[in-house]
């Protein structure tokens, strides 16, 4: 007895009727949706602080419905599977996109922000039709059996190995992806800059929700003259942003949980502590830190690190840089920072990744007119704004023809003789197309 | 290592070379000669179709029974065609789009850039072994991959053709043509690929998913199904049998957009059986075997499954095959039972199955009873049936009132939904299927005062007043009043 078949059948039934197709259907459960979020804000905020200390950001949702001779259809039943590290964002964003394109949807958000997880589970359904949405619950072994299922479109954020995962079950069914991946994202510090200014944007962004971020500066690559002024300005960063006691300020958050607390723990031991380095496991404490002398082999410079540390990488020139880049698989972001755009310019030229940024961390993010999303192992697939709207429709192509003008058919039927050969070079030569 | 991942390997470094994309960027010079390398090689593609013209024809005539008409203006006049629409585009179509800005990134540069994959691999099929392969290619060549073709091995004169003339005019390491059946198809998928595009079966469609998805490669997947032909008591029936008759019968049935079978009122059955009779003789003659324009059927396997498709079933017209030349005579059945075999796989044959349905709810629901389909067709004089039956199906394209021809316009994007396939090209779409279309910002590190504001230490709005370390365990509340990203459009609403 499946009670997950009974759900996406009721969804499905639901769909077929009809009842999400009409503009004010969609209107009006985003509607809903922004009432969710302005309704409780508080509780998710106490959810959020629980499941890490984040913040609930507002959002502003996109609804195109374009009419044309491509029509955009809803697909039909959409699932959304989110991770922890910004479990509201990341669930309710594509949720609006689903929403707003008119198919039913079914969200699986993390067990392991488990706070968040109560209240998409409890309050939420409160909001939308419950005869077109539903959220399931449950670990690695329940999504597992849901990702059975015959679905019309999977949208997953999370970690590449999951992501083969899910693509190879969606191949089961012929059922397209969006895979919103990670990986680790380049920070590349060209010698003609100044190192304060480098300092504040990159610990800004690395520190950020405690370095759970997939699109978060990962390591930074410069020369070893570079990195001598880059040390001393990241310390005074940190210490502006968090005091001399990094532990103590309300603005640093904890690490999600304690299996990632002690992954992290580990990595503290690569290479050599320059800035940081402390941790408390009874409070799943990282303190923001900086490595230096690591090495590409390292655990630290092997997997996407996901927490406050930010090894320095020492190369000599942007070749090198560039060549160690490429060697790599293809990261979700990446950075540069120069005064010289020729410089920025090259970097983005000679790599690739998701998205790019010259000196800045992720602020592309905030533009809803730039899609998000990876390519290679980063990701496939895109979204935020209209691309939203676009990944959860089919983009139906539409043909109206009349029934007249059949005599301008005549030149495409057999039998195909000599005379009708010349007819049709010549049409052809007119540009007029017979077809 | 094998041959096939040597190949494979080669266009990797050849892709890697940068010779489709430049070591800098946003110098004119550079820009220009970005661009050239792929004009070339797409101009060069060009001159081999129109210089060994004569040689795809023959391969076309040796695989399918195809004459220099159909070979040419079925198959590689779209080629063509869509090289030249290809070649004028590009410079517009390569360069950055730029995107609206918010308030705070007013002064910085903020555009969509568009980069190659890496190497894609295509995978063509043989019912237009040529159109199939070829027309993807280009796309590929235009966003400026490295390629590998493999081409079908059932339409062999085809494969053979393009493996002895592909490298005679383009880039031989960037354009490598592998060729072979399934042990070797099987091999090539474990390869890693930046892009996998395939044209072909859903079956085989599962198939290599299920191998893009070890190496997370991103698919286009052109499938098939069976693509309905519903013709309404209010319409010109003449017109309508002619056109249906045409993309029916067109490559004896082997079109994955051909109209698979017609739902009707049983009141007109009859009328449609007669005029798509007559239409037929006109086309095809009184014995379309003797007939140049009609084609024959690819493979002595499938000439099996279509005939048997016919047993059992009511013939008003043809009926009737030969082995030995895989020839199948155009056939048209009435009053056909939806649970027999000819109703549950794609026909991909010269049969013309008519199913009776009593209403256009009827005939909807029918539809939206099986897979989302490559094709549907509607014929109607009446707009609000078109409407209905548009409204309240899905299915890849559409055309209303004709057959087939939705797929030939530039600007419609081409492709599937569920099982007739996902992502679709033809024009733009193709470079965008191809492309990478990364998010770019740039900003300066000047007006470092601008980012004050977005720095911890924020106002403290620390909620209660409760101290920090309160809820030991657990997250830390963290204070509000900083907007920040990466919510979307946060940034927006407050600067």
């Amino acid at each position: 007895m499946d009670p997950v078949e009974d759900t996406l059948r009721r969804l499905r039934e639901a769909f077929n009727s009809g009842r999400t197709r009409p503009a004010e259907f969609r209107a009006a459960q985003l509607k809903s949706l922004g009432h969710f979020l302005q309704d409780n804000k508080q509780l998710l905020q106490d959810a959020l602080a629980q499941d890490g200390g984040l913040r609930v950001g507002e959002g502003r949702w996109a609804t195109q419905l374009d009419a044309a001779f491509i029509r955009k259809e809803p697909l039909g039943l959409v699932l959304i599977i989110a991770p922890w590290n910004y479990p509201l964002n990341l669930m309710l964003v594509p949720l609006v996109g689903a929403l707003s394109a008119g198919n039913c949807v079914v969200l699986k958000p993390s067990e392991i922000s488990k706070s968040t997880e109560k209240v998409l589970a409890e309050v939420l359904p409160r909001y939308l039709d419950p005869s077109c949405f539903a959220v399931v619950l449950g670990g690695p072994q329940e999504t597992g059996q849901l990702l059975e299922h015959k679905f019309d479109y999977i949208f997953f954020t999370g970690s590449p190995r999951v992501g083969k995962i899910v693509m190879a079950a969606a191949a089961k069914h012929l059922t397209p992806v969006t895979l919103e991946l990670g990986g680790k994202n380049p920070c590349y510090v060209d010698d003609d800059c100044d190192p304060q200014i480098v300092a504040n944007r990159v610990a800004f962004f690395r520190y950020f929700n405690t370095g759970q971020t997939c699109v978060a500066p990962d390591y930074v690559l410069c020369s070893p003259e570079m990195q001598e002024r880059l040390l001393p300005a990241l310390q005074s960063a940190i210490t502006r942003f968090f005091g001399d006691d990094p532990q103590s300020s309300p603005n640093l958050g904890r690490i999600i949980s304690q299996k990632q607390f002690q992954r992290l723990q580990g990595l503290l031991g690569c290479g050599r502590v320059a800035v940081g380095g402390q941790s408390d496991e009874s409070d799943r404490y990282i303190a923001p830190t900086v490595l230096v002398d690591v090495r590409e082999t390292e655990p630290v410079m092997q997997e996407e690190i996901f927490g406050p540390i930010l090894p320095i990488v020492n190369v000599r020139g942007l070749d090198e840089a560039v060549d160690f880049i490429n060697r790599r698989e293809k990261p979700l972001a990446l950075y540069a920072f120069s005064n010289s755009n020729q410089v920025v310019t090259q970097v983005l030229a000679r790599t690739s990744s998701g998205a790019f940024c010259g000196n800045d961390g992720f602020m592309h993010m905030t533009l809803t007119s730039l899609p998000f999303g990876g390519v290679g192992a980063s990701g496939m697939g895109r979204y935020h704004g209209k691309f939203s709207f676009d990944t959860f429709s089919h983009h139906r192509a539409c043909l109206l023809r009349c029934a007249g003008m059949e005599k301008v058919n005549d030149l495409r039927y057999p039998p195909y003789t000599d005379m009708k050969v010349q007819l049709l070079s010549w049409s052809l030569s007119q540009s007029c197309s017979l077809l | 290592m094998s041959k096939i991942s040597e190949v494979v390997k080669r266009a990797r470094a050849a892709f890697k070379s940068g010779r489709t994309r430049p070591l800098q960027y946003r110098l004119p010079q550079v820009e220009a000669a970005r661009l050239r390398y792929r004009l070339q090689q797409l101009e060069a593609l060009r001159r081999m179709i129109q210089e060994r013209e004569a040689d795809f024809v023959g391969a076309l005539a040796a695989d399918l029974h195809k004459n220099e008409w159909t070979a040419y203006y079925e198959e590689m006049v779209y080629v063509l065609e869509e090289i030249d629409y290809m070649i004028q585009k590009l410079p517009e179509w390569a360069a950055d789009e730029p995107v609206e800005k918010t308030p705070r990134t007013q002064h910085d540069e903020s555009y969509i850039h568009s980069e190659p994959l890496g190497v894609v691999l295509i995978m063509g099929t043989w019912n237009y072994p040529f159109n199939l392969t070829i027309q993807p290619m280009v796309g590929a060549i235009a966003a400026g991959n490295a390629v590998v073709l493999k081409p079908s091995e059932l339409s062999e004169n085809m494969a053979s053709l393009l493996a002895t003339v592909i490298p005679q005019y383009m880039d031989k390491d960037m354009y490598p043509v592998i060729n072979g059946g399934v042990p070797e198809t099987t091999e090539l998928l474990k390869e890693r690929f930046d892009h996998i595009f395939y044209t072909g079966s859903t079956g085989v469609g599962k198939i290599v998913m299920t191998a893009a998805a070890k190496h997370l490669t991103p698919v286009t997947l052109e499938l098939g199904g069976k693509s309905p032909c519903y013709v309404d008591k209010d319409c010109d029936l003449d017109v309508a049998c002619r056109r249906i008759a045409w993309g029916k019968f067109m490559n004896s049935g082997q079109t994955c957009v051909a109209p698979d079978y017609i739902l009707c009122d049983p009141s007109i059955q009859n009328q449609i059986v007669e005029k798509l009779k007559k239409s037929l003789k006109e086309f095809y003659g009184d014995d379309a075997k003797k007939s140049r324009d009609y084609g024959r059927i690819i493979s002595p396997r499938h000439f099996q499954r279509v005939m048997g498709l016919i047993e059992g079933q009511k013939v008003v017209h043809g009926g009737t095959g030969d082995a030995a030349s895989r020839y199948i005579a155009p056939t048209i059945l009435v009053d056909v039972d939806p649970q027999t075999q000819v109703m549950q796989e794609e026909i991909f044959g010269p049969v013309l199955p008519i199913v009776c349905v009593r209403s256009l709810d009827e005939a909807i629901q029918f539809i939206g009873q099986r897979e989302k389909p490559l094709a549907l067709y509607v014929f109607s004089n009446n707009d609000k049936v078109i409407k209905k039956m548009i409204a309240e199906t899905s299915s890849g394209g559409v055309t209303a009132n004709d057959v087939i021809v939705h797929i030939t316009v530039h600007s419609l994007p081409f492709g599937g939904v569920g099982h007739s396939g996902m992502g679709s090209y033809h024009g733009k779409k193709s470079f965008e299927t191809f492309s990478h279309r990364r998010s770019c910002l740039v900003r300066s590190l000047q007006n470092e005062d601008l980012n004050k504001a977005r720095y911890p230490p924020s106002p403290a709005k620390v909620r209660g007043g409760e101290r920090p370390g309160a809820l030991a365990g657990q997250g830390k509340p963290v204070a509000s009043g900083l907007t920040v990203p990466p919510c979307p459009s946060s940034q927006m609403t407050r600067h």
